[in-house]
């Protein structure tokens, strides 16, 4: 069954260690200067913001049908079974058409590479073949960041949403539907759009607002096909006409 | 050098020509040694500029006259604009190839361009496009040898290409159909990006019906540009019967658009004070104008008015590309864009490069004037030839 992570915002204290075990696993660097910097990048591939006194992290969602995988040319990005949706970087051609597309603005690029290739979280896809939680999650001091089945997940933040104590929690479970669903699920105390977190994306998974145009590509291409045969059929009909009248000249006016 | 101080005639074309490719020669130089980042204004917020917006949208669609007039010519038998056929094939040939050059810059990776080729995911636009690209190109390819092989006179080579010409005509014609409709289809992810004014799920349908407007006003403008370079005598008649019918495409387009955003609701959209609203207004009065003068008798007929109105579409094109792909993205994304010296130095390479090449073409192969001799005795149907 499909591994999702349900971090709740409300337990998280911005310790960080998510973020230095997740550069630890994917082999990139991790001192004080990038703990600061609270955006994704490169060289950064989750990161805890900090909104007032509350915090809310940053990482792929690993969409349930995510729109990185549709658009890629290659298929470098892969939906898999268990969740994660992975990248593979010997395919990638660098158009970066999965940055332009992803709802989150998630997916990097080495840009001053000049064998550049896209850096995102992948939800520590070996982790959890190997029967592993996530890097963050394991490091994780407090049990905001939880690994786990996506089911269960989702019931155990609805069972954290309705034993809440008033003002406790935002009644909202973040990632259940958004773009279809993703494997990420958020809990907060206070409106997702505060923390930082796009609130008005479409609950339909955004793979199809390409396919609905890709699926026409069959008919068109028979269609036309048909009708410009036909009209070249007819065009030059007159032709084979206007021969046949001028080999009989006494028909001719 | 030598062949383009050859093709130019003036002394200020050539000059600016070659100080255009010098300056992209060294941006080529950093793009390759300092990357993406050291070459382009692109970032993590902003991962396409202006060598997508322009070089390979308007690329694209201002070859558009070549499948147009194509079909026009040899799938409708309108015999009488076969004069413009062959600049309209070279434009989009060459259009093609610099949108594969261009690409070369733009692509992270470019060494596996051919990825998509061999690795598939057909639910992607972008391999829909990487695959129009490459088949329309090598369609190109052929419908252009044809000029070559007569130039050489080798008969067998050219009868060879004329019984395949019609089914490989009606290829190009599918082919561009898709490929321009698909480059509006690769911003229909973007729907919470785009804004509202571009954003439509009709986006595949403009960019079609637009590019062919493009490819209209781009046939207009070289057939202008050519007969002062070459002194060729202006098919003036021709072109004002091409003036008549960009003007009805233009209506066609404008009221699709007109419509668009009335059934999306967003024409009070119009009334926001903000750049996007000005850029629109920009945009659609580009289109606009040249419309309305072009139905008129004394526009149309005019060369000099035909060639500011065709100019004026062509602008106006440029700006809705850029629009969607540029200023349209920028609001949403968090950061500003405006292109790197070294973006703009690559893109006005390119452009003097097509431009030196299409000289070159007309120079050394029989691209204006009379078809030779050869063309009307080796005919595999001297029907069509004897038709007029």
């Amino acid at each position: 069954m499909a591994k999702a992570i349900l971090y709740d915002s409300t337990m998280c204290i911005g310790c960080r260690l998510c973020e230095k075990a997740c550069s630890e696993h994917h082999d990139l660097p991790y001192n004080d200067e990038i703990a600061k910097e609270e955006k994704l990048s490169a060289h950064k591939l989750t990161a805890v913001t900090t909104h007032g006194d509350k915090f809310m992290r940053r990482f792929c969602m690993n969409c349930v049908s995510p729109t990185c995988a549709s658009v890629c040319p290659v298929a470098a990005l892969k939906k898999t079974a268990l969740g994660p949706v992975t990248y593979d970087s010997t395919r990638c051609i660098g158009c970066r058409y999965c940055m332009l597309a992803c709802p989150y603005q998630v997916p990097t690029y080495q840009w001053n590479s000049r064998l550049p290739v896209v850096k995102k979280c992948d939800m520590c896809a070996d982790r959890v073949a190997a029967g592993s939680p996530t890097a963050c999650a394991e490091a994780c001091p407090t049990g905001a960041t939880k690994f786990g089945e996506r089911d269960e997940l989702i019931s155990e933040a609805r069972q954290r949403l309705s034993a809440a104590s008033p003002g406790q929690y935002f009644p909202k479970i973040y990632g259940l539907e958004e773009v279809g669903g993703t494997s990420m699920l958020l809990l907060a105390a206070v409106p997702f759009e505060e923390l930082g977190v796009k609130v008005s994306l479409p609950h339909e998974p955004m793979p199809m607002l390409t396919w609905r145009a890709l699926s026409e590509i069959p008919s068109i291409v028979s269609v036309f096909g048909i009708l410009l045969g036909g009209v070249w059929w007819i065009s030059h009909r007159k032709e084979e006409v206007a021969a046949a009248e001028r080999a009989t000249p006494e028909k001719k006016s | 050098m030598k062949p383009l101080r050859n093709g130019l005639k003036w002394s200020f074309w050539p000059g600016l020509a070659a100080i255009f490719m010098i300056a992209g020669a060294y941006a080529a130089y950093v793009r390759i040694t300092q990357g993406l980042g050291g070459a382009t204004n692109l970032s993590d917020q902003f991962p396409w500029g202006l060598w997508i917006g322009f070089d390979i949208l308007c690329g694209v669609g201002l070859a558009a006259g070549g499948f147009t007039l194509a079909a026009a010519v040899h799938i409708f038998n309108i015999e009488r604009y076969k004069p413009i056929l062959r600049p309209a094939i070279l434009t989009a040939f060459l259009g093609y190839l610099l949108v594969i050059l261009a690409l070369m810059f733009d692509l992270g990776l470019p060494y596996r361009i051919w990825h998509p080729l061999v690795m598939w995911n057909p639910h992607s636009v972008m391999f829909e496009v990487g695959w129009c690209v490459t088949l329309y190109t090598s369609v190109l390819a052929l419908e252009f040898v044809p000029i070559v092989f007569e130039q050489f006179r080798w008969t067998k080579a050219l009868n060879v290409m004329r019984a395949v010409l019609i089914p490989l005509v009606i290829l190009g014609v599918i082919l561009s159909t898709l490929h321009q409709s698909s480059l509006g289809s690769l911003y229909l992810i973007v729907p919470q990006k785009l804004y509202p004014l571009w954003y439509t799920p009709l986006l595949p349908v403009m960019f079609f019906v637009s590019a062919l407007c493009a490819g209209l006003a781009m046939t207009i403008f070289e057939s202008w540009q050519s007969s002062k370079a070459f002194g060729k005598h202006l098919e003036l008649p021709l072109l004002s019967s091409m003036g008549r019918v960009l003007a009805v495409v233009l209506s066609v387009y404008l009221t699709l658009r007109f419509l668009d955003l009335v059934n999306r609701d967003v024409l009070r959209l119009l009334a926001v004070r903000r750049t996007e609203t000005y850029l629109f207004l920009l945009e659609i009065a580009l289109f606009l104008v040249p419309m309305v003068l072009l139905f008129r008798k004394t526009v149309h007929t005019h060369p000099l008015a035909l060639y500011g109105c065709a100019v004026m579409v062509l602008f106006g094109f440029v700006a809705n590309r850029l629009n969607v792909s540029v200023t349209g993205m920028e609001a949403a994304s968090g950061t500003a864009y405006f292109p790197k010296w070294t973006e703009v130095a690559v893109t006005l390479a390119i452009v003097a490069l097509g431009f030196s090449i299409f000289r070159f073409a007309c120079k050394h192969l029989p691209i204006f004037g009379p078809q030779p001799v050869v063309e009307r005795i080796r005919s595999r149907a001297p029907v069509i030839v004897e038709g007029d």
